[in-house]
């Protein structure tokens, strides 16, 4: 039997994001008694990047919005496709969210008269996203820290123990989740520190374990995001929906090479930064698809007018959906006006004052300065598109975040359906903390209700040593970082983007010959914090998500939010109505089917104009008037 | 445009190390952390670094470079003379776990505490009305990324393991400050600051704040004005005198 230390928990959360984070706290409250497992240290997780805010329908900064709107633009933004049960739990719950925050202590940007300032962005009717300057991130994710040691002092004032009830595991990586039968019975992973295998025993898992990114070479998520959740709720036997739309935000540094895909906000843009191409022209006025034109300007006067009497102009292009703006910076760059280093401008420079900027944008405003050497203040940026986000994830159950497998919950990034096909910007932040809060209330309802504590098998133990040891057993092969460099260009070139059947199936094609050299690959040196084996862990689970990414890719012949086909140009009603849903099968093979999509609910497809929904709908799914 | 570049690394556990010489590829653009991830990629598979976003934002790449500590994916190599010879040490104030990763649990630790955000009693959810002027000050210090370098410098702790146990650190003490200056927060701090936290530690060398990354002005907005706090209250008449007669026995 394997050697390693062994610990019990109601409720196990894997990933100390967002969205864990928000889920422990849940879970703690429950009087669960819950772990975090973290694969960095404590407050490092990619929630940090997150910088332009947190979408609330609060209407501090315009009294006409409230859930409704909020409901009617995320599921414009995700094209119709989005779960619409979840769209709705989301715009109800974001306020009640937000105002929570301020109770564990958050500190948000004002309006005039002391409430909770909000700013506009991309897809959103009003000025929406709760924020502090464009560091919203890491006042969220330092917040909830913060919410998780005053409960673990509550908890030493009743027990003498911080951790008697809610233990933070970092630099800890899970790398199987354990079975009784159909149902999770824990998981199993190993120090970073020592390379010591731990074994969690646990009714119940919550994945919030965020994206797949570094599936991608040019992208703005951090080592971590290696689609761990998704790859192990598949092991586990939980299916994936909508991996075929990744979102490329808009604007990625392009220059110097080092940095290029590391993000530049859509703040500066909500905050009126313009695009124009090398003939200094705003080009996203060409840009705006029949589905927008009613609600975007057609000059750049009205446009500028929008800024200051919103009610009376219609918004600048500049603020579409991230995936139209994503695409036409691309096609400007094809066409040959694009910047020296292949991206386009962003100026905020001319339209603001350099006060202004500095207050607003504080962090871009370092960014640029020490990474590239330019003041935004006084000369424009270079931008390009860069991987950001996964819209597809684990197949949930809105209301608690269940996944199809018994005890296997997830929230955030790693869990599909929320966003459709596209995500609004600002809508990523409030989906942490809305279903992070419901899964952990749908775990430690689940563990309420069971009757026998499922129990953990020592030969899956074995198999799960044996399996995260394989890389060290052999001699001679392949470095996992060529591997890993080769993998990320493959999806960059192939299912990027713009994406064509014959270049996805040759994704497929490399994908499969990926797998039988990561089979095959060697790490050199021992188990006592070693990169080396760690990427080549996490290899095993970027692959399986590239395969889901590029088999379901290629099956949804439509263009749509984040998956753009060159043969599909357009979007096809008939293909809303289908989701695609991946699972391994008996051999770890991945497999994509079809499945239906639950009509929405009659009163919410009210909250929309027929002529609007014709655009998205099938004849037959259009309310009968 | 690309160059090779002298790299001098500390390699090691907590047994002990030594620095070792390498000769590696630097590009134009690059950045002391990827440089050091050229080197995993191509000769050093294991040597163990802590990074996440690469963008200054997450404060886990802290390091000492040419003996400064800052954060290795914010230092620029165009910083330096090509045939210069870069050193890249762990942080000298924490225990080494293996090559440019320490033990930085000590702030974990100090985290803990520190008690935490007092809400009001009277208001409830999304009933919290604060001026702009007046969370500005928090704001700043919470601007803060954890990088732990001001920990890293601050001569009170550094080389003085002793001192560890009644010093929470820069780090702390802002947070301490950032609390009693949260317009909302219903908890006295000034007290604890002085006699847990170990303010009176703190003489105002500012090696704090020269090494942090967010340009945050921790002595001068938030450790100074903490001691003024503090000053006032221990030293103000009034106060002592409502201190020695509250404590009269009944």
């Amino acid at each position: 039997m394997t050697e390693l230390e062994r610990h019990s928990y109601d409720v196990v959360v894997i990933g100390a994001g967002g969205a864990g984070l928000r889920a422990a706290i849940e879970a703690r409250e429950q009087g669960k008694k819950t772990a975090i497992i973290c694969k960095s240290l404590f407050g490092k997780a990619h929630t940090v990047m997150a910088e332009g805010g947190c979408a609330a329908a609060m209407g501090n900064a315009n009294s006409n919005d409230n859930w409704q709107v909020h409901y009617r633009d995320t599921m414009r933004g995700g094209k119709f496709l989005n779960n619409w049960r979840m769209a709705e739990l989301h715009a109800q719950e974001a306020p009640d969210r937000v105002w929570e925050l301020e109770t564990y202590g958050a500190l948000f940007d004002r309006t005039p008269d002391g409430r909770i300032s909000q700013r506009n962005f991309g897809g959103h009717t009003y000025p929406r996203l709760a924020h502090v300057g464009d560091r919203t991130g890491l006042e969220l994710i330092r917040t909830l820290q913060q919410k998780i040691v005053s409960l673990q002092q509550e908890d030493f004032e009743a027990t003498g123990d911080y951790e008697a009830n809610l233990k933070v595991y970092a630099e800890c990586t899970i790398t199987e989740l354990m079975k009784d039968g159909d149902a999770i019975s824990g998981a199993f992973g190993y120090w970073r520190e020592s390379g010591r295998f731990i074994l969690f025993d646990a009714p119940a898992v919550v994945l919030a374990t965020g994206g797949v990114g570094k599936s991608f070479k040019v992208t703005s998520n951090s080592w971590e995001y290696t689609g761990d959740g998704h790859a192990l709720a598949m092991r586990a036997g939980a299916t994936l929906i909508n991996m075929e739309f990744i979102q490329f935000h808009p604007t990625g540094m392009v220059w110097p090479p080092s940095v290029k895909g590391i993000l530049v906000t859509e703040s500066v843009r909500g905050d009126g930064g313009v695009l124009k191409n090398s003939e200094g022209k705003r080009f996203m006025f060409e840009y705006v698809p029949d589905v927008f034109r009613a609600q975007y300007a057609e000059t750049e006067d009205e446009a500028d007018r929008w800024y200051k009497d919103p009610d009376n102009n219609r918004r600048p292009p500049e603020l579409l959906p991230r995936d139209e703006v994503a695409r036409a910076i691309n096609s400007e760059v094809k066409a040959g006006r694009g910047t020296p280093h292949g991206g386009v401008f962003l100026d905020v420079s001319s339209r603001l004052p350099a006060e202004e900027i500095t207050r607003r944008l504080p962090s871009m405003h370092h960014q640029f300065k020490e990474l590239a050497d330019v003041d935004i203040t006084a000369e424009p940026m270079e931008v390009g598109p860069t991987c950001h986000y996964v819209m597809g994830g684990v197949e949930v159950d809105p209301d608690t975040a269940s996944s199809v497998v018994p005890g296997l919950f997830a929230a955030g990034e790693v869990a599909g359906g929320m966003h459709g096909s596209n995500r609004l910007g600002g809508n990523s932040l409030s989906d942490l903390l809305v279903f992070g809060r419901r899964a952990g209330m749908g775990a430690a309802t689940y563990v309420d209700q069971l009757q026998e504590r499922p129990k953990i098998d020592d030969a899956d133990v074995d198999a799960a040593a044996a399996d995260a040891l394989a890389p060290f057993e052999l001699e001679g092969g392949e470095n996992p970082y060529t591997i890993h460099q080769e993998l990320q260009q493959s999806m960059n070139d192939l299912v990027g983007i713009i994406r064509k059947e014959e270049e996805m199936e040759q994704a497929l094609g490399r994908l499969s010959e990926f797998r039988s050299r990561i089979a095959k690959m060697t790490v050199e040196g021992h188990r006592q914090f070693n990169p080396g084996w760690h990427l080549a862990l996490d290899l095993r689970n970027m692959l399986t998500v590239s395969e889901c990414v590029a088999g379901a890719a290629l099956m949804r012949q439509e263009s749509r939010g984040g998956h753009t086909r060159d043969d599909f140009p357009t979007m096809d009603p008939e293909w809303r109505k289908k989701l695609l849903v991946c699972a391994l099968d008996a051999d770890g093979v991945v497999n994509v089917t079809e499945e239906q999509q639950i009509p929405m609910r009659e009163d919410l497809l009210e909250l929309f104009e027929v002529d609007e929904l014709k655009k998205y709908l099938t004849d037959e799914e259009l309310p009968a008037k | 445009m690309s160059y090779k570049g002298k790299f001098r690394v500390w390699r090691g556990d907590s047994e002990g190390g030594e620095l070792k010489d390498y000769e590696v590829e630097v590009n134009e653009g690059e950045v002391v952390l990827d440089v050091i991830h050229r080197l995993q990629a191509t000769q050093t598979p294991d040597m163990a670094v802590r990074w996440n976003c690469k963008a200054g934002k997450c404060g886990s790449c802290s390091a000492e470079i040419n003996g400064m500590p800052k954060l290795m994916c914010m230092c620029r190599m165009n910083t330096f003379a090509e045939d210069e010879v870069v050193t890249v040490t762990p942080m000298r104030t924490f225990p080494v776990i293996r090559d440019l990763v320490t033990d930085v649990s000590f702030n974990y630790q100090k985290a803990r505490e520190v008690p935490a955000f007092k809400p009001p009693a009277d208001l409830k959810p999304g009933e919290y009305r604060m001026q702009q002027v007046d969370v500005e000050r928090s704001q700043e210090f919470r601007k803060c990324i954890e990088c732990f370098l001001c920990q890293d410098t601050c001569h009170v702790i550094r080389d003085h393991e002793e001192n560890k146990e009644s010093f929470s650190g820069p780090r702390f003490l802002m947070r301490v400050a950032e609390l009693d200056m949260h317009p909302l927060d219903a908890a006295d701090r000034q007290h604890a600051a002085q006699e847990q936290h170990g303010l009176g530690f703190c003489n105002i060398t500012k090696c704090c704040t020269e090494v942090c990354p967010e340009h945050i002005k921790i002595t001068d907005n938030a450790l100074i004005p903490m001691k003024e706090r503090v000053v006032d209250r221990k030293y103000d008449p009034l106060v002592w005198l409502g201190n020695k007669i509250r404590r009269r026995p009944a």
